[in-house]
């Protein structure tokens, strides 16, 4: 699968609004629990038929917001989730922005190539949420935490 | 939503087969709850088959799948054979995006086809393949 | 904001207040004059009030004036609506903005009737400028946009199109792919394949690449997770028409295709399938996944 945007790995660098789009504000879901978990799960399905994504695209955003926030509150001790509404040359989009102060992650590459066939499930869900979705980005300081960004467009 | 803790995934038994069917609010808790207290059963019962209906999973992620797998493995080393039935569409491709294959887990179309491959299926079967509905009566 | 530029935003908001009529005509007449559009005059002026009310309002708002356009919500919605309609009566997106810097003239004129001083004209002129720059620019990235839509929809249609799913037997469905295969087309391939095999029960699905020229590693990777796919849904997969060169490439890449059933032409995967089926002793009712 074809990924794009820019990754940025190490180095904290302000995520790039795409030219002429307007992203408009959005809601911001705290995990901390299992249950919260669930919750997002919910607020992102949501989003993602305002946005007007079809059935399989909706299951993707929701299974990444899944990885991501389950990452946050395992390896990250808790976090937030910030839902928002990309617009970009006449497509829609949804941002999933996942936050946490925990350790960070210590070997991003690692955690990045949990590998295409293992399928085990282990390590931090990364690479399974990026290729599920068009623009990743993530920003990781050790001791700091971990904020990951990613975005699919409505390509229907 | 307030309380959890009181969400049972129900494990009906036919015979020597476990049936049950996973739920779509399926948190990471009730799923471990739920793997345990299956593995228990097929022990105590000496089940032969057990069939898994997800049919309602509207989303499966790695945590999912991984249970899924472990059930499938440990079942199996108890000498029980799991099917995994009526995944859907959109879950299918999502999981084979997200790099999980469910290795070594046995899958079919939907639950009636799952029994059927459980031996589920005593009245003669129609010459061409046709329904299969009276077999599971 | 500082002193001269709110000096500046409330002449002009006094201006649009005391000779909005005025202005609506004079840009009305403009328009007719320099941007060929098959709206009548009528529905132009009624524009003009609409627009000129809200640009008023945006001005007298705490937007700055590097995008009071695009800030001010209702403004912003006027322009985007305006655009569509010049579309739609047939404009070119050339027209419609020589329609909005018309806008630029009637509005100098209107302020240069109470203000002699250059000194203050001006800078009046200039925020006039930018104001329907931005206005115009604004119109035309709708346009844009809109245009955008219209393509990725019809793309989608035309991959909709290419990528049949045909019911070839009882419980067996076949996809021929002809052409190219990317990653759009590869997941409209494996969605519509999926949704056919949940409708019609199917047993066995037989993907067809006879038709396919080149196979490269992400195309290979993909047939690898339509494959997977399938089996995650409990039924199987064949790829038949393997052509000798692909089959070659395959080798030569070190793709790991051993799990997958293939056969050399639709004809055999149609056999095997059908032997599949038509034996329908209990095990073959379920999918191991590998």
């Amino acid at each position: 699968m074809k990924l794009s945007g820019e990754r940025t790995m190490g180095a904290s660098v302000a995520p790039v609004e795409a030219g002429g789009g307007a992203a408009s504000a959005g809601a911001t879901y705290s995990v901390r629990t299992d249950e919260d978990l669930i919750t997002v799960r919910h607020a992102v399905r949501a989003a993602t038929v305002e946005t007007g994504f079809g059935l399989v695209d909706q299951t993707r955003v929701v299974t990444a917001a899944s990885e991501l926030a389950r990452n946050a509150y395992i390896h990250g001790g808790g976090g937030t989730v910030t839902i928002e509404f990309p617009r970009n040359a006449g497509r829609r989009g949804v941002r999933l922005t996942v936050r946490d102060e925990g350790p960070g992650i210590p070997d991003l590459e690692a955690a990045l190539a949990d590998g295409f066939t293992t399928g085990s499930g282990l390590g931090h869900g990364l690479g399974g949420a990026r290729r599920l979705m068009h623009d990743f980005e993530v920003h990781t300081e050790p001791g700091k935490g971990t904020t990951i960004s990613v975005t699919r467009w409505n390509t229907q | 939503m307030t309380d959890r803790q009181s969400m049972d995934i129900p494990i009906l038994r036919l015979s020597d087969v476990l049936v049950t069917g996973l739920i779509n609010e399926l948190d990471d808790k009730t799923a471990t709850v739920f793997a345990d207290e299956l593995t228990e059963r097929i022990a105590t019962e000496r089940a032969r088959g057990v069939l898994i209906d997800i049919s309602r999973l509207e989303i499966i992620d790695s945590f999912v799948a991984r249970t899924l797998t472990e059930l499938s493995t440990m079942a199996r080393l108890l000498g029980a054979r799991v099917i995994v039935a009526g995944m859907r569409p959109p879950v299918a491709i999502t999981l084979v995006e997200l790099g999980l294959q469910l290795t070594g887990v046995e899958t079919a179309l939907n639950a009636e086809q799952g029994m059927a491959a459980l031996g589920w299926h005593h009245a003669p079967r129609p010459p061409e393949g046709g329904t299969r509905r009276e077999a599971l009566g | 904001m500082n002193a001269s530029d709110a000096a500046v935003r409330d002449r002009l908001t006094t201006a649009i207040r005391e000779r909005g009529d005025e202005i609506a005509d004079r840009w009305v007449q403009l328009q007719q004059e320099r941007a060929a559009i098959g709206i009548d005059e009528g529905e132009l002026r009624e524009e003009a009030d609409a627009l000129l009310v809200l640009l008023g309002g945006a001005l007298n708002s705490d937007h700055g004036m590097e995008s009071v356009v695009d800030a001010h919500q209702d403004l912003r919605g006027a322009v985007m609506e305006l655009s569509l309609r010049r579309e739609r009566s047939g404009a070119t997106p050339t027209a419609t903005s020589l329609a909005i810097l018309a806008l630029k003239d009637a509005l100098l004129e209107a302020v240069e009737r109470d203000n002699h001083d250059p000194r203050e004209l001006f800078p009046a002129a200039l925020t006039i400028n930018r104001l329907l720059d931005e206005a115009a620019a604004l119109s035309f990235n709708a346009y844009v946009e809109r245009r955008e839509e219209i393509i990725q929809r019809q793309s989608r249609q035309l991959l909709e199109l290419s990528t049949p799913v045909v019911h070839l037997w009882r419980r067996i469905l076949a996809v021929p792919l002809i052409g190219t295969l990317d990653t759009a087309r590869t997941q409209v391939v494996m969605e519509n394949l999926l949704q056919a095999i949940q409708t019609h029960d199917a047993r066995v699905a037989i993907i067809d690449i006879t038709g396919v020229q080149t196979v490269d590693t992400a195309v290979a990777q993909h047939l690898m997770q339509t494959v997977n796919a399938v089996r995650l849904m409990g039924a199987d997969c064949f790829i038949s028409g393997v052509r000798p060169s692909i089959a070659q490439t395959i080798a030569q890449l070190g793709i790991d295709l051993s799990t997958i059933l293939t056969r050399a032409t639709l004809a055999d995967a149609l056999a095997a399938a059908v032997d599949m089926t038509g034996q329908d002793s209990p095990a073959t009712g379920t999918t191991k996944n590998r």
